[in-house]
């Protein structure tokens, strides 16, 4: 049986996904490497920032009204956040943005894909609404993808260096865990073994055609579901956070 | 035609309100003002993301971020109408932003100041954005149809940007002390760098004249300030915060605010270069093209491979 507490633990999952993702994006903010992908970064941060508001007032919901999505966002700490480690990692530089954004493109677009047909009638009208920007966001960061993977020699080293850094990183959002397999069971969360072949089929082939080489580790980086992070998210989230902290209970 | 009489149309088109189009004579002088002109402004809208880009990642509410981002993000697309606007006088972006990057150009001196607490999201909204509004108004009938065609546009997004920024420091006002403080250290010090944003007294600024003969300014700096005041005065009345200027009163024979003399010095000293970000700002806009370089030619060569194995 899932348990209210299950539907909301896995709500955040895919909320802090978007916040995370999204925190890291708007980093961007005026400093891209032209005006016209600028626009794009903080678009797709905005985006995935409006989908995790989506997600946190469903969770808000689910505590019964005790808690609100400022509560949720900015009151818990690192070892309560659940998202992927992938999406915390540092912007570093374009190369390694993108492919942490196809990355995670990839998998969130199928993952949509599967949560419309949630028996949960929120989780399943968020992910129909999020699913037309994702589907722009995947396509974006594909082609960059190809563009830089197969442009300069220069360009394709930078993007080699950064999938060798994020392939650890790059499957732990098909891994299932406890809760994953119980709440898809039941029908509400996503299968992950049903897509996990696609996600990995697509994004090695769309690499190979960015003629760039699959790296050869099998080895998955997990814990990011369950609150064991890199040492990068702590420092996000006290940036984050700050003014909520210094200034409890004031509305903004 | 011979110049003479191009000149006359160019006149005539002028005095009867009619738009200077691209592919229209015109002076060279007025070529170069408009470029001029129009290049500070994308320039400014560019740089103008930096200080507000500051606080996207510190933003106290997700509502609060999300409108923040979005606002930014309209500032890009101005810089983007601008620059086109700009190029159908004959330059290329590229030349432009060389002269944002060696110093040649310039851009608004407002962001040249740091954004140092949450409730400068709101004093830029209300103020700065407030300034640029009663100056880019008149714009939208500036006698260059390119120009004024963008700024149609720029302003329909500047007065929501406004209303959000000024919504941000009424919730500041109406929150707890330590909120309400912040607000009004954010206007202490952010009042007068926005007044500064008209630029030099009528009497020092030299291309003012000629801009308003030309029909690409309707109104002189001073009007536009002394506009400004007048409709931001009862606007830090509703919020209950005071501006900081102990001359600042209502003169019942000319129907305006009388006002403090302005710190022309540090005016002249932020737009030579010598604010408090100047340099922080420049240099975060020439990494940010430097770094991106190798993305461009990357973007570049894909093109080109893309083109020839479509060739052959």
């Amino acid at each position: 049986m899932v348990e209210q507490k299950d539907t909301y633990n896995y709500v955040l999952r895919l909320a802090d996904n978007c916040l995370i993702l999204g925190q890291r994006l708007a980093e961007w903010c005026g400093h891209g490497p032209v005006l016209e992908q600028d626009i794009a970064l903080t678009n797709i941060s905005l985006d995935l920032i409006g989908q995790a508001r989506n997600y946190y007032q469903y969770a808000a919901e689910l505590t019964g009204g005790e808690k609100s999505e400022d509560d949720i966002a900015f009151l818990r700490n690192d070892r309560e956040y659940q998202n992927l480690l992938l999406v915390e990692q540092p912007n570093n530089d374009f190369a390694y943005t993108i492919i942490r954004q196809y990355l995670f493109d990839v998998f969130h677009f199928h993952l949509l894909n599967e949560l419309t047909s949630s028996k949960d009638e929120s989780i399943a009208s968020i992910a129909q609404k999020s699913i037309k920007e994702v589907t722009y966001h995947k396509r974006w960061s594909g082609q960059w993808v190809l563009r830089l993977g197969d442009g300069t020699e220069e360009s394709q080293t930078k993007m080699q260096t950064a999938l060798d850094h994020f392939w650890a990183y790059a499957f732990e959002s098909i891994t299932p865990d406890e809760l994953d397999k119980k709440i898809a069971t039941e029908g509400i969360g996503a299968n992950l073994e049903k897509i996990a072949e696609t996600v990995k089929k697509e994004i090695e082939s769309h690499l190979r055609e960015a003629t760039l080489s699959i790296p050869e580790s099998n080895w998955n980086q997990t814990g990011g579901k369950t609150g064991m992070h890199s040492e990068h998210l702590g420092y996000l989230l006290a940036e984050m956070q700050h003014l909520q902290r210094s200034f409890p209970g004031a509305e903004w | 035609m011979n110049t003479i009489d191009l000149e006359k149309e160019f006149q005539r088109k002028l005095d009867a309100e009619e738009k200077i189009e691209p592919k229209d004579w015109m002076p060279d002088d007025y070529r170069k003002t408009l470029i001029r002109q129009i290049s500070q402004h994308a320039h400014s809208e560019i740089v103008g993301m930096l200080p507000e880009g500051n606080w996207l990642t510190r933003a106290p509410s997700l509502r609060r971020k999300v409108a923040a981002l979005a606002k930014v993000q309209d500032e890009a697309g101005h810089g983007l109408y601008l620059y086109s606007a700009c190029e159908t006088l004959g330059v290329e972006r590229d030349d432009l932003l060389d002269q944002l990057h060696t110093g040649t150009a310039k851009y608004s001196s407002i962001f040249n100041y740091p954004t140092l607490t949450w409730a400068d999201m709101g004093a830029i909204g209300w103020l700065v954005d407030g300034a640029a509004i009663m100056n880019q108004v008149p714009l939208c009938r500036c006698s260059y149809g390119p120009y004024a065609r963008a700024m149609v546009r720029v302003c329909k997004e500047e007065s929501f940007h406004q209303r959000q920024g000024y919504e941000i420091m009424l919730s500041l006002c109406k929150g707890t002390p330590e909120q309400k403080a912040m607000a009004q250290d954010a206007l202490n010090r952010w009042w007068w760098p926005s007044i500064m944003m008209f630029g030099p007294n009528d009497a020092d600024s030299p291309h003012t004249a000629q801009s308003m003969n030309w029909k690409i300014k309707r109104f002189t700096n001073d009007e536009l300030r002394q506009k400004f005041i007048d409709a931001t005065k009862p606007q830090a009345d509703i919020l209950g915060i005071s501006i900081p200027d102990p001359d600042l009163k209502w003169n019942e024979k000319t129907g305006h605010y009388d006002f403090g003399a302005i710190n022309w010095d540090e005016f002249w000293a932020v737009v030579k270069g010598n604010g408090p970000c100047n340099k922080e700002r420049l240099a975060t806009r020439k990494k940010a093209y430097e770094n991106g370089a190798w993305v461009r030619e990357a973007a570049l060569a894909h093109a080109e491979k893309r083109k020839k194995k479509s060739a052959a």
